[in-house]
């Protein structure tokens, strides 16, 4: 950045990577950031629709927290982004970029759809659960595995591959979609088990998505002490760090790698098991929704930290409902509160570039003024 | 810090489930005046799909008719056929809607299963199948007889492609038409088929050829389908899919298009002759008149061109043939007055016989059961016996290049 030549024409500032910063200052920049992007979207609704920000403020919220409903549905939303964003995190440690989780989450739902189409009324319960659970782990593992085998043995590059897979995987759920179509040739699976509710996750106290979110929520902890207490967990780091250090110190880097992505494929097949299981119940290609890719950036923006993921996934599924609210409420284009939240993700992206960097006023031009 | 953001995060949700609660309970009552009624749509796309904004324009359409303020609306968009679906359904009816309505196929599993839920709101749904056999008494289904609208679409590529026979662009017998479908499906098939019928029943040498997308809305491979299709021949193009691949494939290559859902002049002036569509605003009208009145909805409802809910848009005499609009108008009375029958089977043939019997698959099952005899009277009875088509015979003069999915 600084660099010191002859010329005369030198930067007005420079720019300086902090040390450390305390964290409420840390906390306090993101704040700021975000009550920068509110006033910036204040101004921009303003102009372009002439609305009263206040209002769409307001109607956001409401969107998120109105009713019980949009609250349990909130919940719901965080818990599967949450869910496929944990499951990205390990490879992302690793500094393999997963970008395949939304393959992984479709076949895995597409395994757990076939359990209860196929055995639906075949198994019990008590067993039918464990077979789906199996059943669409394996699958997402499988998913995971392909380019990770790929990449130990041949250095394939993971990013496209693991890119081209979620193609793969939304070909053959449409395929499916079509076998198992209702009626036929419609493309179409409908509601699975419909009338027995076979392989559908019980509601708990009435609630239907407590038992999602719950599982959730254990996930989340295992994940957090996984790569923050155990072996496997240092191992990542390292390999993330420098393959070379990993391999200098002992690890099998092929090993873990494999490992890893193994488990990342079987995190996005419980994602897949608890959309068709636990809220969908049915399948189509646009089964994750995109969450693979939104997950990305949950990861991100919380340092791969599982508890902060909570956080940005809430931050994330709060925009979109605030959104489609906006879009019902004030009978605006969905495209405008989508306007809206790329504003506000930019600015709290934005804010991470000013925790991580300082910037400074270069003391040369100072001194050179007379 | 966590603890805080636990805190507050926790105390924002005590506030707003007390605040949800006590307005919660806004459907109770039923049969109040114009004044408190609400209806809430559900759109798979929003107006960028010519497949949603043709609904969209209808909505407002309607409510304008029925002089419902803009707070008695509510649409939703962009709302995928997964529990989403459910979940706005839901929501809908929390924020008071007496009325609401989806308009994609994949909708339907979804609004039954909110129609279970909430027995006091009326639960309308546009293409489905299944609410003639479902049993609930506040979920319907709806359609139009779009098969109407084809078949006098039909007659202007017909009497199109005699124009250009007679201007010795070609031969009789290289007269063909080329059809880009979505999907191998009845109510596709029910489409081209109509509109195969009404082209030859003017251009007696008339032959078609299909083309799948496997998609309803596909820009690419829309325009792919029709370009194949003209280069291998095809003089004139039609589509049964949402985008705008197919009509500007045909603006690019100079072939006349018949389009669908409404009219593509603007994009294509020099190659567009007419459109048929579904105006569904009769529909809303009807549904909402229904629930003011305290009258009970149809549980499949379905009506065609006599009663504007099948329309054709203006005619482009820029590109059509001389005398399509009295042909058109000529076969819409016989339409209307019961003379004329689109799929009058003296017209076509299967496997070069007759069909004088046609179970159709009617009572949607999980095995396609075929359960309904559908031909009597010498026409097979298309949407009468369930507003979705259900016509997926094969006839003699039309091949099909593909299947999809």
């Amino acid at each position: 950045m600084n660099n010191a030549g002859t010329t005369k024409h030198e930067p007005l500032f420079h720019i300086v990577k902090r040390s450390s910063m305390v964290w409420w200052k840390s906390w306090l920049i993101r704040i700021g950031s975000v009550a920068a992007a509110l006033i910036v979207c204040a101004v921009i609704t303003v102009l372009l629709t002439g609305k009263n920000p206040l209002g769409v403020y307001a109607t956001m919220i409401d969107g998120s927290f109105g009713t019980p409903r949009r609250i349990w549905g909130l919940l719901q939303n965080i818990a599967i982004l949450l869910c496929i964003s944990l499951a990205v995190t390990p490879a992302f440690k690793m500094r393999f970029w997963n970008t395949g989780a939304e393959g992984q989450v479709l076949v895995g739902g597409l395994a757990t759809a076939s359990c209860m189409i196929l055995l639906g009324d075949k198994l019990p319960t008590l067993l039918l659960f464990p077979v789906m659970i199996i059943a669409s782990v394996a699958a997402g593992a499988i998913w995971g595995l392909i380019p990770a085998v790929f990449r130990a043995k041949w250095n394939t590059n993971e990013t496209l591959f693991t890119l081209m897979m979620n193609y793969i995987a939304i070909q053959i759920v449409s395929f499916f979609a079509y076998i198992w179509s209702v009626p036929k040739g419609s493309g179409q699976v409908g509601v699975i088990n419909g009338s027995t509710k076979a392989g559908w996750l019980p509601s708990i106290g009435g609630h239907d998505y407590l038992l999602n979110i719950i599982i959730v929520a254990v996930l989340t902890v295992a994940v957090y002490i996984y790569l923050r207490y155990s072996k496997h967990g240092y191992e990542i780091q390292v390999v993330g760090e420098s393959e070379n250090t990993a391999r200098y110190i002992g690890i099998n880097v092929k090993k873990v790698i494999i490992r890893t992505m193994l488990l990342s494929g079987a995190i996005c097949g419980i994602a897949g098991f608890l959309l068709v299981s636990g809220t969908d119940h049915t399948f189509t290609r646009d089964l994750a929704a995109g969450r693979g890719f939104t997950a990305i950036m949950v990861s991100w923006l919380a340092k791969f930290n599982p508890l902060y993921m909570v956080l940005t996934s809430f931050i994330i599924v709060f925009l979109q409902k605030g959104a489609g609210e906006i879009s019902t409420t004030f009978g605006l284009n969905d495209s405008f509160s989508d306007i809206l939240t790329g504003i506000i993700i930019f600015f709290i992206i934005g804010s991470e570039f000013f925790i991580n960097y300082s910037i400074k006023r270069n003391e040369s031009l100072k001194g050179g003024k007379k | 810090m966590k603890k805080i953001i636990a805190f507050v995060l926790a105390a924002i949700m005590m506030l707003t489930l007390l605040a949800g609660c006590s307005n919660g309970n806004a459907n109770t009552e039923k049969k109040e005046g114009l004044e408190n009624f609400k209806i809430g749509f559900i759109f798979l796309h929003d107006e960028n799909s010519t497949y949603d904004k043709n609904f969209i324009d209808a909505a407002k359409t309607a409510c304008a008719n029925l002089g419902l303020s803009e707070d008695q609306v509510l649409m939703k968009t962009n709302i995928p056929e997964s529990n989403e679906c459910y979940e706005a359904a839901l929501d809908l009816a929390d924020r008071g809607c007496n009325v609401i309505f989806a308009d994609s196929f994949g909708h339907e599993p979804f609004m039954a299963q909110a129609a279970e839920k909430y027995p006091d709101v009326e639960f309308c749904h546009a293409t489905g199948t299944t609410a003639h056999t479902a049993g609930l008494k506040n979920f319907h289904n709806a359609f139009a007889s779009i098969y109407e609208g084809r078949y006098l679409a039909g007659i202007a590529a017909g009497l199109k492609l005699n124009e250009m026979i007679a201007n010795g662009e070609f031969t009789a017998e290289e007269a063909k038409i080329g059809y880009v479908g979505a999907y191998t499906y009845a109510e596709v098939i029910s489409g081209y088929t109509s509109f195969f019928l009404g082209a030859r029943s003017v251009c007696p040498s008339v032959t078609m050829e299909v083309q799948f997308t496997g998609s309803w809305y596909d820009e690419t491979a829309e325009k792919e389908a029709a370009t194949t299709l003209i280069n291998r021949g095809c003089k004139l193009i039609s589509q049964h899919a949402d985008s705008m691949g197919a009509p500007t494939a045909c603006e690019q290559a100079g072939v006349p298009n018949i389009s669908y859902n409404g009219s593509t002049v603007s994009a294509c002036p020099n190659t567009f002759i007419v459109s048929s569509r579904i105006n569904w605003a009769p529909y809303f009208e009807y549904i909402v008149n229904c629930y003011l009145n305290g009258e009970e909805i149809a549980a499949d409802w379905c009506k065609g061109i006599t009663e504007g809910s099948v329309e054709l848009s203006e005619i482009n005499t820029a590109v059509a043939a001389e005398g399509t609009a009295e042909a058109i108008a000529e076969a819409e009375k016989k339409l209307a007055d019961g003379t004329l029958h689109v799929f009058d089977t003296t017209t076509f043939t299967v496997n070069g016989e007759t069909l004088n019997s046609y179970m159709a698959d009617v009572d949607t099952d999980a095995d396609y059961t075929p359960d309904t005899e559908v031909v009597s009277d010498g026409y097979f009875h298309e949407s009468e016996m369930r507003s979705a088509p259900y016509f997926n015979v094969s006839i003699d003069g039309i091949t099909t290049l593909n299947s999809a999915f």
